[in-house]
């Protein structure tokens, strides 16, 4: 995998739109053949926008697009080898499935027996076979998608963009498509760029995420890494939940929060350097108050099926927690920390954003009239 | 549930009377007298007499074929492209041109006739500028124009209306699967704004070929129309059988034109907007 | 394309607004050609007011578009919310069929079958002129229609059903239901039938022309029978007075439609 060459190079890549707003800063971004890359980020962070550059919907303000090694600043969308599912797939309401599917072959003049065969097997790949002569509005969502897909990936196309392309779908659906979809790249072997605001789908189907906030990105890197060795406070707040503390470095290995030494793996650090230190929830262990590295009371418990979600106050810093236990509410604990738990990470404008689980249910809310307010 | 159902069918009770009195029955009644003479027998005279009018009704539908042709051929570029501005600046000309059509009819033909006449607007600045003067009332052109003039509104708005409505997606999605400008045009655009331009030709042709104000005021007399027939035996020779017979035929012409049109456009359509 | 875009958009909107700008120029004019100014005057507007045949034809046209629109509405709508509780296909597209033919219908046989229905029945009678005034109201109520119930039947089909089940289930009877709910949801699209009818009403020259009597004169039987001869500029002093107004009233009403838009924007991002 790592001997691919690049298909695609996005280099400094600035979009200032009309309105003067800018959604994209000094962007960088490289992208191997055949990858599964996912460009992740609240909506308003430029992964859209990144996404309709590549297109060739957007001209950028500055900067260059490369594909293949050329550049491609300039080219128009319908002289580009990519191909894009739209976010609500823009499907023609005046065709039906199969004249939807065959509209890239009809465009190249392809012999109508080819088209037919071609069609023929597209509409077996998406398992859509006996779906030809149906109205686009009379079928399901799931099924549009298909035909988004079909249409798209019958062109052949080296890179197929995708936008958000499960959103209008629900729950039970989305998982299902999550799957098909990541087999169909297998199966295909194309580069799949993949545009999404839900951490989850990124993380479950992507070769690699690209977190991306505020037209910049933040970090690259495996699903793994990217939960695991957060970057920044953002990052770490944005990809599953975390307790982010401020600390300092006493030496290699041995990192200062709350009050306490602690032993970890980090290193490389200047001495006594300001960090902020990542904690996941269930990487922390209840034990009795008296085993425990810190002490603190059970101020809330909530069951989410699998575990508790036990919010701990440690002098004032409350603390999240994800425990198969039960510890009721009022109840004096212990903390047990493991060192590969801890992960220290090097102070950015985004420290002391995010982290206590103080307001933890009124940042919901917050959150969640943000999104409304976008859309 | 049965207490609604009665009141529905009284609600609806007085329009369906209504339309029955005063939709269907003339209808009947304009056969009746096409087929009678003026004491009420029965005679097809009427309808015989009509080949003298070959000529006026071949006029009528090329003048307003014609028009209704110009009219599509400007308006849908325009359309486009109004499509395509800012919501400001769609509102602003959708405004620009509706306003005229709150002018009377008879107003803005007789303003035309001004700017035509012998004596008129464009004449007086051909001599200001020496020019011999141009004879354009009364020619073909300028009734034409008259229902150029009259019915352009009609034929802008409901194209653009359903361009509007046109989702930009499907363009780029038409692009992105490899269409150039023409491509777009034909494979998508076209398609999807059928139906607005079906509306704005009946909207234009059916008054441009039942007109008889316009030919009446451009055409200076010299030419005649299937309306100025109609009106001509109505309202001075009080020949209402013969006026009946005409008023028949036009519109059995009328129903089968857009019954062509409506072929040509597939039966998909639901037939569209009008406003 | 923007070139094209540009050009387009001069020709049509001068093409549109030349023969609007004679009229206006024309009413100012101090001689009584509307084709050669001789020098600048109110003359032709004061005339214009003083003139008892024209102010009267004025008054004529607003009442029958008041009356004709305003019973046009009601019947209008009445029929649309009967029509929409219609369960019978067959019914619904005759009924939907009927109400096409004066919108497809050439005007001038509109007015003309409504006008021998006139006279046919006036015969019956040994009427001696049966057209005049109640046969122009009947056959602007007629052609009004249309407009009212095409424009109150798609809102009753947007109005959610459920709204008046809602009602009765919480105590309203159906009649009751209708007129706090159903009622206020489709209310733009009557309003919007009303204001069509109205304007059409107006404006309507072909249909009057045949189903009006010698002693019932509306503003554009009069415009005619004045273009029979040669116009003074006084007909242009009351269309650029009409223009205006009309102008004025849309330029209010977008205004405030924009303001409305925005404010429910704003509402939505709340």
């Amino acid at each position: 995998m790592e001997e691919k060459k690049n298909i695609i190079d996005m280099q400094n890549l600035s979009v200032v739109f009309e309105d003067g707003e800018q959604v994209l800063r000094n962007f960088n971004l490289s992208i191997r053949d055949g990858e599964f890359v996912t460009l992740l980020g609240q909506s308003g962070c430029g992964k859209t926008t990144t996404l309709r550059v590549i297109a060739g919907f957007i001209e950028p303000s500055a900067g260059d697009i490369l594909f293949d090694g050329k550049k491609i600043n300039g080219v128009p969308p319908h002289q580009r080898p990519v191909n894009t599912i739209f976010q609500r797939y823009a499907l023609f309401p005046h065709y039906n499935v199969f004249e939807n599917i065959a509209f890239g072959l009809r465009l190249r003049k392809v012999p109508e027996a080819e088209v037919r065969q071609c069609v023929g097997e597209m509409l077996k790949f998406v398992n859509l076979e006996g779906f030809e002569k149906r109205d686009i509005t009379k079928l399901s969502g799931g099924q549009q998608q298909r035909v988004a897909i079909a249409r798209a990936v019958i062109n052949k196309p080296k890179v197929l963009l995708l936008d958000e392309p499960l959103a209008a779908l629900d729950l039970k659906l989305r998982k299902d498509m999550q799957n098909e979809l990541k087999n169909i790249q297998k199966q295909l072997g194309i580069t799949f760029i993949y545009v999404t605001h839900d951490q989850e789908e990124a993380l479950s189907m992507s070769d690699t995420v690209v977190v991306m906030h505020e037209g910049t990105v933040q970090q690259i890197g495996t699903p793994v890494d990217i939960y695991n060795e957060p970057q920044n406070a953002f990052v770490a707040d944005f990809i599953g939940e975390s307790n982010i503390l401020d600390g300092h470095m006493r030496r290699d290995f041995l990192a200062h929060f709350a009050g306490k030494d602690f032993v970890c793996l980090d290193k490389g650090f200047a001495p006594n350097e300001e960090v902020d230190v990542v904690i996941r929830p269930e990487d922390v262990d209840i034990v009795p108050a008296e085993q425990g590295m810190l002490t603190g009371l059970v101020t809330g418990v909530t069951f989410r099926g699998v575990h508790f979600e036990i919010i701990v106050d440690i002098e004032g810093f409350k603390w999240m927690i994800q425990s198969t236990d039960y510890s009721p509410e009022g109840n004096r604990v212990g903390l047990h920390i493991e060192p590969d738990a801890i992960h220290v990470m090097k102070k950015s404008k985004y420290s002391g954003l995010y982290g206590d689980f103080s307001s933890y249910s009124d940042e919901i809310d917050q959150l969640s009239e943000l999104t409304e307010e976008e859309e | 549930m049965k207490q609604s159902n009665l009141m529905a069918k009284i609600a609806r009770a007085p329009y369906i009377l209504w339309a029955c009195i005063f939709i269907i029955v003339p209808l009947l009644i304009v056969v009746y007298y096409a087929f009678t003479d003026s004491n009420g027998a029965f005679t097809l005279a009427n309808l015989g007499e009509l080949t003298q009018y070959k000529e006026t009704f071949a006029l009528s539908l090329w003048y307003s074929l014609l028009a209704t042709l110009i009219t599509l051929l400007v308006s849908y570029p325009f359309a486009f492209f109004m499509s395509r501005k800012g919501p400001m600046a769609q509102r602003m000309m959708v405004l620009l041109i509706m306003l005229p059509m709150w002018m009377n009819l008879l107003i803005r033909t007789y303003s035309w006739m001004n700017i035509l006449e012998r004596n008129g607007i464009i004449n007086n600045l051909l001599a200001f500028l020496g020019i011999e003067p141009l004879t354009m009332i009364g020619t073909g052109g300028a009734v034409i124009l008259g229902m150029i003039y009259n019915y352009l509104p009609y034929m802008i708005l409901p194209i653009y209306t359903v361009m509007s409505k046109i989702d930009p997606f499907l363009l780029e999605a038409a692009e992105d699967l490899g269409a150039n400008g023409w491509a777009k045009l034909r494979r998508v655009i076209l398609p999807l704004s059928k139906p607005g331009v079906i509306s704005g030709i009946a909207m234009v042709f059916v008054p441009s070929i039942s007109t008889f104000y316009i030919s009446q005021k451009l055409g200076g007399g010299k030419i005649m129309l299937i309306g100025d027939v109609i009106e001509r035996q109505i309202q001075t020779a009080y020949n209402y059988n013969l006026g009946a017979a005409i008023s028949l035929i036009l519109m059995i012409l009328v129903l089968l034109s857009m019954a062509v049109v409506n072929r040509w456009a597939g039966k998909d359509e639901e037939g569209g907007v009008i406003f | 394309m923007k070139a094209l875009d540009r050009i387009l958009n001069g020709l049509i909107f001068f093409f549109l607004y030349a023969p609007l700008l004679v009229m206006v120029f024309f009413s100012f004019n101090e001689g009584r050609s509307t084709a050669v100014f001789s020098g600048f005057s109110f003359k032709w507007y004061i005339e214009m007011f003083t003139n008892r045949d024209t102010m009267l034809a004025l008054q004529n046209t607003l009442i029958l578009a008041l009356l004709s629109s305003v019973i046009a509405t009601l019947l209008g709508t009445m029929a649309a919310v009967g029509i929409s509780k219609m369960r019978s296909q067959a019914g619904r597209s005759a009924i939907m069929t009927t109400t096409n033919i004066p919108m497809m219908n050439p005007d001038i046989v509109t007015g003309v079958s409504m006008m021998l229905l006139f006279v046919f029945v006036g015969r019956i009678f040994m009427a001696d002129n049966s057209l005049g005034f109640l046969t122009l109201l009947i056959a602007h109520i007629t052609f009004n229609l249309p407009y009212v119930v095409l424009n109150v039947l798609p809102k009753l089909r947007q109005t959610d059903r459920h709204l008046a089940e809602a009602a009765m289930d919480l105590g309203c009877t159906p009649l009751l239901a209708f007129f706090k709910v159903t009622l206020p949801a489709i209310r733009p699209g009557i309003l919007a039938g009303f204001l069509m009818a109205f304007t059409m009403s107006l404006d309507d020259f072909v249909i009057s022309y045949y189903t009006s009597g010698p002693n019932f004169q509306t503003l554009p039987l009069k415009i005619f029978s004045m273009t029979k001869k040669t116009v003074k500029p006084d007909m242009y002093a009351l269309s650029s007075l009409l223009f205006i107004t009309i102008l004025v009233l849309l330029i209010m009403v977008n205004v405030a439609q924009a303001k409305a838009d925005k404010q429910n924007q704003l509402n939505a991002r709340r």
